[in-house]
């Protein structure tokens, strides 16, 4: 990689190539950034990724179709849970299941949750990597109890491993209801605290407003996704506007970047439509858990799903944007192919041509802003 | 608008280098014959009611029985909420396309992975390199007939079982403690009541 780059390069004047990464603490993952700075102004900034490239679409036509669910954890540790759902979907349409609606409401349930998890990481580590080193502890603290209900909810607390094709594996346990209430209760309350602490803050909004502008035009053509593509002023959201699941019954509001600390598509906005959304995922589970209907857990699917030979495509929203999964199949018991598009990887292909001028600290802002997870972008 | 409204319209436009819309056994597509597929890409993109502006996905998958490689375009418009997908059919042996980075900026990535992991060649991509593997890694993992080399610059990517070496050394272990140690001789047969 570098050999290739550095003849790229031209080396004439007075610009230095920072090796940024791979293991630098600001990186999300394992990431590395080849940097052309002129003084502290970039030229340019080329990713480099695949350091945790573990070949999971050359896994999927291996293995069988209900066991490639724990390896779609992987793909996102952070929010392993969307994973699950989007591969569990691509599976019952490519055999046509029809899902319990009870296992339904506790998919949203399971997933709405996660994407606290997942935003509890992403503003708490982007408040540390431009410099607030507290908010990180306020973050964690708020997510280590929500860890604590998914782990009570399905035994783990970063691979889940909780959906299955044709519904999820276990119900809620006893108590855990109201436990997730009151959690939410809790939540709602520390979104202001966390507003007092940082949205609010003169320093942190005249840090990340107007900085690593990504126009709405911009944001579309480079096939950018979820909070990224929200906070470019795109109002989309798969959840309302192609809906999936149960989330047709619920109701919920879509933020969208409207420029609060500057112009439309900065890294405030992408930061803050992440705080909005996790009132909204409150929100979304509130309602679920109170028309939570009863009934059974899984369809009924055989243990050695065999669909007919055919191809389908699965989009959900995921904590990091878009997740799709495209399955081929062949008609025998393994997928034919198996191709998974992630959020961070879109987002990852903006940098290079969003980094001319900025400075190599706001490349820190950037990336925290455009929440990229290593094992995403490299799968 | 729906999936054959749009297929027709492309059809009107390209003539026959688009191929009828398959049998939607779940998910549809069309087939552009390869040549055509930046014009049908264009044209997608720029006509009013289509404005395809979203490259939702990029792809490709290879088929060594048809001794074909497909690249698999999923084209969405947020405006109008529809889509299309679109394929085309290349040799296996030279797959060349034309990029579509001059129609979505947003495909320079998605086909600098297809490069790396199928060997598919896009002609006059700013940026052809491989994005997930290094540079002198040797063929392209996820065609079908992948053989995977025993190592890369000497860091081994195969390993025996760790199971087999431990069995190994459980054997020997158990065979020195017996020699050390030799069991007691077995008691005699306990004689039958009567």
């Amino acid at each position: 990689m570098s050999k290739l780059v550095l003849r790229r390069l031209d080396r004439n004047n007075e610009e230095m190539l920072i090796n940024f990464g791979p293991q630098h603490p600001s990186t999300h993952g394992v990431l590395n950034f080849l940097v052309e700075t002129d003084g502290e102004v970039m030229r340019r900034a080329i990713p480099d990724i695949g350091y945790l490239h573990r070949s999971l679409e050359k896994i999927g036509e291996m293995v069988q179709y209900p066991g490639y669910m724990p390896y779609t954890d992987r793909i996102d540790y952070l929010a392993a849970m969307f994973a699950n759902e989007g591969y569990a979907i691509a599976v019952e349409r490519l055999l046509k299941i029809e899902v319990p609606k009870r296992a339904q409401y506790l998919r949203a349930i399971s997933c709405e949750l996660n994407r606290i998890t997942s935003h509890l990481v992403s503003i708490g580590t982007m408040a540390t990597d431009i410099g607030a080193v507290t908010p990180l502890v306020y973050a964690l603290r708020e997510r280590e109890l929500l860890n604590d209900l998914l782990e009570a909810l399905c035994g783990a607390r970063l691979t889940y491993n909780y959906h299955r094709i044709g519904g999820v594996a276990f119900d809620m346990p006893e108590g855990w209801r109201d436990k997730v209430l009151a959690y939410l209760d809790r939540l709602d309350s520390s979104i202001q605290e966390w507003d007092r602490l940082i949205s609010t803050n003169e320093i942190y909004r005249k840090r990340l407003g107007g900085v690593a502008v990504i126009s709405r035009a911009q944001a579309i053509d480079y096939g950018l996704s979820g909070p990224n593509l929200r906070g470019s002023g795109v109002d989309w959201d798969l959840r309302r506007d192609v809906p999936y699941g149960a989330y047709p019954d619920f109701s919920f509001e879509v933020p969208v970047g409207c420029g609060w600390a500057g112009v439309v598509g900065d890294c405030y906005d992408r930061y803050y439509v992440r705080v909005l959304e996790m009132a909204q995922s409150s929100r979304i589970i509130r309602q679920a858990l109170e028309k939570m209907p009863d009934g059974e857990l899984t369809a009924k699917v055989s243990r050695k799903p065999k669909p007919e030979a055919g191809e389908v495509q699965s989009r959900i929203e995921s904590a990091r944007g878009e997740l799709a999964y495209y399955l081929v199949s062949d008609g025998t018991e393994r997928p034919y192919r198996l191709r998974a598009r992630t959020g961070s990887f879109m987002a990852m292909g903006i940098i290079e041509d969003i980094s001319p001028g900025l400075m190599v600290a706001d490349l820190v802002a950037l990336i925290a802003s455009l929440d990229v997870v290593a094992p995403e972008t490299d799968r | 608008m729906n999936t054959i409204e749009i297929h027709q319209k492309l059809q009107e436009a390209l003539g026959d280098a688009v191929g009828p819309l398959s049998e939607p056994k779940i998910d549809s597509f069309a087939v552009v014959k390869a040549d055509r597929i930046l014009e049908a890409c264009a044209f997608l993109r720029g006509t009013p009611g289509l404005e395809m502006d979203f490259l939702q996905d990029l792809t490709a998958v290879d088929w060594p029985k048809r001794s074909v490689i497909e690249v698999v375009y999923h084209l969405y418009s947020f405006p109008h909420r529809h889509g299309i997908v679109l394929k085309v059919e290349l040799d296996r042996a030279n797959p060349v396309v034309a990029t579509a980075t001059t129609v979505w900026k947003g495909a320079n990535w998605l086909e600098r992975e297809v490069y790396d992991l199928f060997g598919v060649t896009f002609t006059g991509h700013p940026d052809l390199r491989r994005v997930m593997l290094p540079d002198d890694w040797v063929g392209h993992p996820l065609r079908k007939d992948y053989q995977e080399e025993g190592g890369f610059h000497g860091i081994p990517n195969l390993r025996e079982n760790p199971l087999v070496e431990l069995r190994r050394l459980d054997l020997v272990r158990i065979a020195e403690h017996l020699k050390a140690n030799p069991p007691p001789p077995p008691p005699p047969p306990a004689e039958p009541k009567a």
